[in-house]
C-alpha cells in the first residue's frame, strides 16, 4: 500500500480480498529514543504525538499516522524496524481482535485509519488478512464510527458482537460474571486493545481498562460506585488477561468533560498515541492529560467533582495486580 | 427455571415471527420496540435522569439506564422492550405464586429481557441480565397479548420471570388491552420502583406479588444490588391502593436466614400491611452467582414459618417444597384445611363467597372469577 497517498480505506479492504495488497514496511528513523530505553521493573508508556497528523485538512492522514504508529511501537519495544515490534505479539497463524471503541461515532471513536495501519502491520508480521477481526459490541455502532463491515473473504473482518453473540457460560471474577463475546472467545487468538482517551461521566476517565466493558454481555450493571471495582474485576477475566498484549490508545481527538459520547464543545484534536503493555500504567497517564486538559479549560480536578478514577488504583492493587499506577514505577517516554 | 407449558416463540400467531438465530443472525428492527419511555427527566447535555427506579439513572446520549432495555437518543428516553416478548408460557397461577388469587387457573406469563437489580442467585438470569438485543424476542403488541391469553384459556396475563418493572410502558399497555377483553393482569415484581411509576403501572395490575428479598440493606446492597427501603414504601403504597398484594420471602442459607430477620420482617409486615397478607418462605436453590450455598433446609424454611405464626401472621406457606403440609391454606379460625396444593396445583377448593364454609371465617384474596 502506498502510505504517501491517501488511500481510502476501501481500497486497501478491496486489496486484502484479492489478497494483493503489497505493505511497503519502509525503515523509519526512531525519533527521541535516545536514552529511553525501558527500565527494569518499569512500565513503560509511550506517549507519540505529530503536530502535523492531520496537515492541511481536518481528518488524520493516513500516511502520518501508520508513520506515528511506527514511531510509537519502534520505541516501546527498542526496535528500529516497523515490522519486528508486531512479531513479538504475534505470530503467524494466529488470530488477533482489534477491539476497538465505537460508541462516540465519527467524532470520538477509535480512528479508522490508526486501526487499518495496525491491520497492514499486523499482516506483515504474519496474520492472515481474515484472521484479523476489528471489532467492539455492535455492527451499525462500528458503521457509524466509519469502519467498513466485512464478515466473509480474505479481507480483515470487522463486525460487532452482536453477530457471533456471546457465551453461554459465565466468566466469573470478584464482583463480576458475565458472558464474554464469542470474538474474543472464538475468534481471538491475541488482543491489541484500541481504546480513546475519554473523560467518563461515571468512572472518571475511559481508556484502556475500561474498553474491555465491551468484551461482555452486561456492561450496563457494571457502572455504580464509579464502576469500581468492577473494571478491575472484568480485565481479570481469564480469556482477557491472557489474550490481552497491547494497548495502543487513540489520542488523536481526547475528551476531557462530558464523556463518553461526543461532545465537540469538550473535546480537542491531541494528535497523538498513548501504547503500552500495561493498560494501568496507560490509564494513569492518559488521567494525568486529560487533568491537565481540565486545568487549562479552568475546569476542577475529576476528584473535585466527585469522579476520580478509583478504578485504576484498584486494577493495580494485590487482589487485581494488572499493572503498575505508582508514577514512580512508570517509564514514560515521548517520540 | 422457566417450567408450566412453553409457548414456542413461533406460536405467538401469524404476525409473530421467529427470530432466525444463525452464526451471523441479521439485526432485527428495533424499531417497531422501540417506543418513547414514560417516567423520566431531561437534563443538561442531553441527559436525562430515568425516573422509573430508584436507582435513578442518569444517563449520555446513546447510552443505556443499569437495566440494560432503556436507551437515550439525542435526549429522548426509549424502553426498547415494548411488545418485544422473550418468553411467554401457560403456566398454574400457582407457581407465580399466588395462593389467594384464582386458585386452580392459569396464567399467560410472558416476560422481556432486562432488570434493575442483579440478584447473584437469579433462576433466570438468561434473560433478566441481558440487553433485549442478546435473546431471541418476538414482537407481541398488547392486544395480541390479549388475544393469545384468551386463546390459552387464561383468566390472567401475568408479568413475570425477569423484571416487570423495567418493561411498565409495554405491561401498562397489555394491561388495558387485557381489560378491554376481559382479561385481568397481576405482576411478579421485585417492587424496587419509584412511587409515582408505581401508582400508575401497577394501578393497573389486579394482584401484586412482591419478592421481598431480605429484611436488611446489606443483603440488599450486596446480593441484590439493590435497597430494601424502596421496596418496603412499595408495600405500604399497594396496601394505601387496596391492591392485592402476596410476599414471597426466598431463604438464602446463611445470608438472610437468622431468627432476628425473620422476626423482624414479620413484626414490620403485621405493622404495616396487617396479619392477612399471605407470605411464602420460599426454598433457595443454587443458581448463577451463588452456586457455592446449599438447598435452604426444609427446617429452616418451618423454622421461619413458626416464628411468622408466632407473631400472628395468618396465611405463611412453604415454597418450592412439593408436598409440605404448608403448601395449603388453612382456616386462621377454625384450623381446618380451605384449599389444598401438591406443588402447583390446587387440589381442593372449599372457600365458598370469600369465607371459610364450616365457620364463616372470612378469607382475604379473590377465590372466583
Ligand atoms: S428503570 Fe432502568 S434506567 Fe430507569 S432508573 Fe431503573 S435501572 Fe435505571
Amino acid at each position: 500500500m502506498d502510505q504517501t497517498s491517501d488511500t481510502s480505506r476501501r481500497d486497501f479492504l478491496k486489496k486484502c480480498v484479492m489478497g494483493t495488497a503489497v505493505l511497503r514496511t519502509a525503515k523509519l528513523p526512531l525519533l527521541g529514543m535516545a536514552g529511553q530505553e525501558s527500565t527494569p521493573g518499569k512500565s513503560k508508556v509511550v506517549i507519540a504525538n505529530d503536530a502535523q497528523l492531520r496537515g492541511a485538512k481536518t481528518t488524520v492522514d493516513s500516511s502520518r499516522i501508520a508513520s506515528l504508529l511506527d514511531r510509537a511501537m519502534q520505541s516501546l519495544f527498542d526496535l528500529d524496524d516497523p515490522i519486528e515490534p508486531w512479531k513479538k505479539l504475534v505470530r503467524a497463524g494466529q488470530r488477533v481482535g482489534v477491539k476497538v471503541n465505537a460508541l462516540g461515532g465519527r467524532g470520538l471513536s477509535s480512528n479508522v485509519q490508526l486501526v487499518e495501519a495496525i491491520c497492514e502491520r499486523l499482516q506483515e508480521a504474519g496474520i492472515r488478512g481474515n484472521d484479523t477481526v476489528i471489532w467492539d459490541r455492535d455492527t451499525e455502532e462500528l458503521e457509524r464510527a466509519g469502519f467498513h463491515v466485512a464478515t466473509a473473504g480474505n479481507r480483515v473482518q470487522c463486525f460487532g458482537s452482536d453477530r457471533l453473540g456471546y457465551e453461554e457460560r459465565l466468566a466469573t471474577y470478584g464482583s463480576v460474571g458475565s458472558r464474554l463475546s464469542k470474538i474474543l472467545t472464538q475468534r481471538s487468538d491475541v488482543l491489541i486493545n484500541v481504546p480513546v482517551l475519554k473523560d467518563h461521566d461515571g468512572a472518571g476517565v475511559t481508556i484502556a481498562l475500561k474498553n474491555m466493558y465491551g468484551v461482555i454481555h452486561n456492561p450496563n450493571k457494571y457502572h455504580p460506585n464509579g464502576c469500581n471495582p468492577y473494571i478491575a474485576d472484568v480485565n481479570m477475566l481469564p480469556e482477557i488477561r491472557s489474550k490481552m498484549r497491547l494497548t495502543i490508545c487513540d489520542a488523536t481527538t481526547a475528551s476531557y468533560e462530558g464523556g463518553p459520547g461526543y461532545k465537540p464543545q469538550y473535546s480537542w484534536k491531541n494528535d497523538g498515541l498513548i501504547i503500552s503493555q500495561d493498560p494501568v500504567a496507560l490509564d494513569y497517564i492518559g488521567w494525568q492529560i486529560i487533568e491537565r486538559k481540565r486545568a487549562e479549560k479552568g475546569l476542577k480536578t475529576l476528584e473535585g467533582v466527585g469522579r476520580s478514577p478509583a478504578y485504576i488504583a484498584t486494577a493495580a492493587d494485590a487482589g487485581h495486580r494488572l499493572g503498575m499506577n505508582d508514577p514512580r514505577r512508570i517509564a514514560t517516554v515521548e517520540v | 427455571m422457566l417450567s408450566g407449558a412453553a409457548l414456542s416463540l413461533g406460536d405467538l400467531g401469524q404476525d409473530l415471527v421467529a427470530v432466525p438465530l444463525s452464526a451471523f443472525p441479521q439485526k432485527l428492527d428495533d424499531s417497531r420496540f422501540t417506543v418513547e419511555a414514560r417516567f423520566y427527566q431531561k437534563i443538561e447535555n442531553k441527559r436525562i435522569k430515568c425516573k422509573l427506579c430508584p436507582r435513578e439513572c442518569t444517563v449520555g446520549d446513546r447510552e443505556r439506564g443499569y437495566c440494560g432495555v432503556r436507551e437515550n437518543r439525542g435526549g429522548t428516553y426509549y424502553t426498547l422492550v415494548h411488545s418485544r416478548l422473550c418468553a411467554a408460557h401457560v403456566d398454574p397461577i400457582e407457581k407465580k405464586p399466588f395462593f389467594h388469587y384464582l386458585p386452580g387457573t392459569m396464567a399467560f406469563s410472558l416476560a422481556t429481557a432486562g432488570c434493575n437489580v442483579n440478584c447473584k442467585f437469579c433462576q433466570n438470569w438468561d434473560i433478566s441480565q441481558v440487553r433485549p438485543e442478546q435473546v431471541p424476542a418476538n414482537y407481541a403488541p398488547p392486544r395480541s397479548v390479549a388475544d393469545l391469553a384468551r386463546q390459552y384459556h387464561c383468566p390472567t396475563i401475568a408479568y413475570t420471570y425477569s423484571e416487570p418493572v423495567v418493561f411498565s410502558e409495554y405491561l401498562m399497555d397489555a394491561a388495558d388491552a387485557g381489560h378491554e377483553a376481559g382479561i385481568r393482569s397481576v405482576v411478579v415484581s421485585n417492587g424496587y420502583m419509584q412511587a409515582d411509576a408505581l401508582k400508575a403501572a401497577y394501578g393497573k395490575m389486579d394482584a401484586v406479588k412482591i419478592d421481598l428479598k431480605a429484611f436488611s440493606e446489606s443483603y440488599y446492597r450486596d446480593v441484590v444490588v439493590g435497597e430494601l427501603k424502596p421496596v418496603l414504601n412499595a408495600l405500604v403504597t399497594l396496601r394505601k391502593m387496596g391492591k392485592w398484594t402476596e410476599i414471597v420471602y426466598l431463604v438464602v442459607p446463611t445470608l438472610n436466614d437468622s431468627d432476628a430477620e425473620f422476626r423482624g420482617l414479620v413484626r414490620w409486615i403485621k405493622t404495616n400491611l396487617g396479619v392477612d397478607v399471605p407470605v411464602h418462605f420460599a426454598q433457595f436453590h443454587p443458581e448463577y452467582l451463588l452456586k457455592n450455598l446449599p438447598i435452604t433446609p426444609v427446617p429452616t424454611l418451618e423454622r421461619a414459618k413458626a416464628i411468622a405464626d408466632a407473631e400472628g401472621l395468618h396465611y405463611v406457606y412453604i415454597g418450592n417444597v412439593p408436598g409440605h403440609p404448608a403448601e395449603n391454606t388453612y382456616c386462621p379460625k377454625c384450623r381446618r384445611m380451605l384449599v389444598e396444593r401438591v406443588g402447583l396445583t390446587a387440589r381442593q377448593m372449599l372457600i365458598r363467597k370469600n369465607a371459610c364454609p364450616f365457620c364463616q371465617q372470612p378469607i382475604p384474596g379473590v377465590w372466583h372469577a
